[in-house]
């Protein structure tokens, strides 16, 4: 049974746990820096994330420069190549879209959106963003250190990572290394946190099953994140002690400018076991969140409930479960044993099925709903098309003997940009438009936001789409220059300056963006409490922006599923969740 | 109506692209046909299931857009519709994986009769090493690397001795004969990477990995290093050539073999 709306006449269950008191700050310095209140913590989160994460877009900038007019920037040699394009992967993996979707997003939503005070260990909580900062701030310290930020790729991949040859092994390696660690470490305070919050906190009457599905798809995330982190962790650990103790951990015998070195009898391949079993779950550490917004983005602009809602939840299990079997899709051609290639290619595409069950119902969502074309709406359709062809991409490169002529080329850099760099992008724009009301009082300027929307939209579309061309011609990704080759057409060096061309435009569309942050900060139309006629608890706080402990004197109660919009016999077209009966009171 | 009109053009501007696109693979020079068959096969799934769902998306957010008045339909599940779709989704799947499943099978069992060649990364360029007259590979160790000794041959072995080594210059291959490649790295990771072959493998220091091919074309083809090693990764180039037996015999005549190299050393 889908526990819909099961009437007023539901019981409500007691408390199980009491209502208790917060620790209520005596300062600003308490209130505003080392709070303790989960919306701050989320801001700060979001505000350095995307601090940081700005870092990334203007390296990708440097990136395409080089790329699209090779014989223009001679300043970027091959060393400062390497370390734009490493220090851009991982910083818009790790550091801005997890912080994000989890300490940002995260925190702002499960308490509210549970109906919770705060998260359980508000204290936990502030030392996990304190920790998060730490990290963002080591990572760019190694643009200041000699020998600068290391250059080996976001898979830091040993040998190589740690050797001569390689920019940044000096020291930008271990500053790479550190930051991980203590990434992870303030992670896992936060993300505890989040998975005890969202079993302990919830409203009487917020049954799992009647959660929104973007607890859903942050919990699942952060259940996955828990499991998979550790294995970056020990791998970070024990490249650290290769580098740092001279272990050989991932160092088998080599040769380097004729000499002989130390090492003897590790393994590469155990570094990328290790670094894929946390890699590709957390390719959807970062997607799930972005399928539980969407879906009640969409659910709301489009006023009709969100279709099979409970495929939808054990989509997201299914698909949370299934990632850790399938990691070795990235090593078809690592060398490791071959045969692994038979399970892993079944595996992978196993995986297909429920992603593409969320994608249909998303669109049957929008078929005979009432589709209001708001900026959040707008950005939602963008992330459908995004992802359904970052989506199906992933069918070529899983399919073992389908990735083989295509790994390590542009189509993989095409493929993952459209899964998981522009599609959840766009949700966390959604979202941010969706959301800032709330977290303001005002809305976003409606007509920057359609401006932002398609130059971004379109924009990253015609740089990711023509690249997957690029790599089935066969040129291969990581190279600062492509020289003289002769597969390589004069008209592929044309294509390369056109795509540079579009990611400037779509970096200036960002400007935009900020700027609408900030002045709707202060000139934004004011929003009430929701603006968007929403469902979920989030928009029936008794203030907004909501005080410290959300909820005045009364914790919420909740009464039904998060869909209840167009209900029949409804007075308005959507049903509070803290509403027991159809016609409000 | 814009938006669902935009929607639309992504659809046929895709489509359009993908059509015209003068990038395209390079002519296969391999025996593995089939792998580009199988992409084929993918590249028709996935694009009849990309243009079908835009399609009914940006149809919906025509057909329902926003008017006064409009009111949604409250359906929270359909089961039969959700099973119908996750069947034809699971066939869908099953028509790409089947026959990538036995291509795969082909790519990883290596023939009989198939020749060993040995390629060997080492930052930035690339090596080989042909069987002598006994038609076998001689053992080799990282260790013992050394300017006289570029590719760790084990200087006691036998089979050694009469190895063709081919330090830092081309290779020749006889075309229509199957070829197990071997590949091995003396410093960090590298990957011997020609187009036109379509396969390609990693090659890890430490250990041996192969790949297997049968050329098919003669030519001249580039040999890129697909496998991030340091700065110098892109310059990591070399040729191939394919050519008929006799040509090959020819030169395999002028190449030095391993004995030959150490006594020249001495
Ligand atoms: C419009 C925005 C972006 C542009 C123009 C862009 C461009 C690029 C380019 C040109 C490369 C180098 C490809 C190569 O030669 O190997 C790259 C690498 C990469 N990008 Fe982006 N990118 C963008 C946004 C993102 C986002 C949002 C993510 C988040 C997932 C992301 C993740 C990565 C990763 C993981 C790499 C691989 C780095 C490596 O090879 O080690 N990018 N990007
Ligand atoms: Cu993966
Ligand atoms: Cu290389």
């Amino acid at each position: 049974m889908v526990e819909r709306s099961l009437g007023p006449a539901d019981i409500v269950p007691p408390f199980e746990v009491e209502d208790v008191e917060l620790y209520h700050p005596k300062s600003w310095l308490t209130k505003y820096v080392f709070s303790q209140d989960a919306k701050i913590i989320a801001i700060q989160y979001s505000l350095t994330a995307l601090a940081i994460g700005l870092v990334a877009l203007v390296l990708s900038w440097l990136v395409r420069l080089q790329l699209g007019f090779p014989d223009y920037f001679t300043f970027i040699d091959a060393t400062l190549y390497y370390q734009f394009i490493t220090m851009h992967g991982m910083i818009m993996v790790i550091y801005l879209l997890t912080a994000l979707f989890l300490g940002g997003f995260g925190n702002y939503l499960i308490p509210l959106m549970i109906g919770a005070r705060d998260m359980v260990f508000p204290y936990v909580n502030m030392l996990s963003y304190w920790i998060y900062l730490l990290a963002v701030l080591v990572l760019a310290a190694s643009f200041f250190t000699p020998g600068g930020p290391t250059g080996a790729g976001w898979t830091l991949y040993p040998p190589q990572a740690i050797l001569a040859g390689t920019p940044g092994q000096e020291s930008g390696i271990v500053l790479m290394l550190v930051s991980l660690i203590l990434f992870i470490i303030g992670f896992t305070m936060g993300g505890l946190n989040y998975v005890v919050t969202v079993l302990q906190a919830r409203a009487r009457g917020m049954t799992l099953m009647r959660m929104p599905l973007t607890i859903w798809g942050i919990f699942t995330a952060t259940v996955m994140a828990l499991l998979a982190f550790p294995a970056l962790f020990v791998g970070a650990v024990m490249m650290l002690f290769d580098k740092t103790l001279g272990t050989s951990f991932f160092m088998p015998a080599i040769v380097q400018g004729g000499e002989v070195m130390a090492y003897g009898g590790g393994s590469p391949i155990l570094f990328q076991h290790l670094f894929w079993f946390f890699g590709h779950p957390e390719v959807y550490i970062v997607a799930l969140p972005a399928f539980g917004i969407v879906s009640d983005l969409i659910s709301t602009h489009a006023r009709r409930n969100i279709f099979g809602y409970r495929m939808m939840v054990w989509a997201i299990v299914f698909i949370g479960a299934l990632s850790f079997v399938v990691w070795a899709h990235h090593m078809y051609v690592s060398g490791m044993n071959p045969s692994f290639g038979f399970f892993f290619a079944v595996t992978t595409l196993i995986i297909a099925v429920p992603t593409a069950i969320k994608v249909y119902n998303w669109v049957l969502t929008l078929w005979r709903g009432d589709i209001h074309l708001t900026t959040p709406m707008l950005f939602a359709l963008g992330f459908i098309v995004t992802f359904v062809s970052g989506g199906l991409t992933g069918l070529f490169l899983g399919n073992a003997v389908v990735d083989v002529p295509l790994s390590d080329t542009m189509f993989v850099v095409a493929h993952f940009h459209m899964v998981m760099g522009v599609a959840p992008i766009l949700v966390i724009f959604g979202a941010i438009y969706h959301w800032y009301p709330k977290m303001t009082g005002r809305m976003l300027g409606e007509t920057m936001g359609k401006v932002h929307f398609w130059t971004t939209f379109l924009g990253t579309y015609a740089i990711f789409f023509p690249m997957h061309y690029l790599g089935l011609l066969g040129v291969p990704r990581r190279y600062h220059e492509l020289g003289v080759t002769s597969f390589i057409p004069d008209s592929a060096h044309t294509l390369n300056a056109f795509i540079s061309i579009a990611a400037f435009i779509v970096g200036a569309a960002q400007i935009l963006f900020l700027f609408n942050l900030v002045w709707s900060w202060f000139r934004g139309r004011p929003a009430g409490g929701n603006p968007w006629r929403a469902t979920t608890l989030e928009w029936q706080t008794p203030e907004t922006p909501p005080a410290h402990g959300n909820w005045g004197k009364e914790l919420p109660v909740v009464y039904r599923w998060a869909y209840d919009y167009s209900v029949p016999g409804a007075k308005l077209d959507f049903v509070p969740q803290n509403q027991p009966t159809l016609s409000g009171g | 109506m814009a938006a669902a009109i935009i929607l639309v053009l992504v659809v046929v501007g895709s489509v359009a692209f993908h059509v015209l696109s003068p990038w395209w693979w390079t002519e296969l020079a391999s025996n593995w046909s089939y792998i580009d068959d199988t992409l084929i096969v993918t590249f028709w799934i996935t694009g009849v299931v990309f243009v079908a769902v835009i399609l009914f998306m940006a149809w919906c957010v025509f057909r329902f857009r926003h008017k006064e008045g409009r009111q949604a339909l409250y359906e929270p599940e359909n089961k039969k519709l959700e099973w119908w779709l996750t069947g034809l989704t699971a066939l869908g799947v099953a028509a790409m994986l089947a026959p990538g499943l036995v291509v795969w099978h082909q790519f990883v069992t290596v023939p009989e009769d198939a020749t060993e060649v040995e390629i060997v990364g080492q930052q930035w360029q690339w090596s080989y090493r042909l069987p002598g007259a006994d038609g076998k590979l001689g053992t080799s160790d990282t260790r013992k690397v050394s300017y006289d000794n570029p590719l760790g041959l084990e200087p006691g072995d036998e089979a050694g001795r009469d190895d063709v080594v081919i330090e830092g210059g081309e290779l020749h291959l006889p075309i229509g004969k199957p070829v197990k490649v071997l590949l091995r790295s003396v410093d960090v990771l590298h990957d011997f990477y020609v187009p036109e072959f379509r396969a390609k493998m990693d090659m890890v220091p430490g250990m041996v990995t192969y790949f297997w091919i049968t050329p098919t074309r003669t030519g001249t083809f580039d040999v890129l290093c697909a496998e991030l090693c340091g700065v110098g990764h892109a310059y990591m180039r070399g040729t191939v050539v394919v050519e008929e037996e006799v040509a090959y015999q020819a030169w395999l005549e002028q190449q030095q073999t391993f004995e030959q190299m150490t006594a020249s050393a001495d």
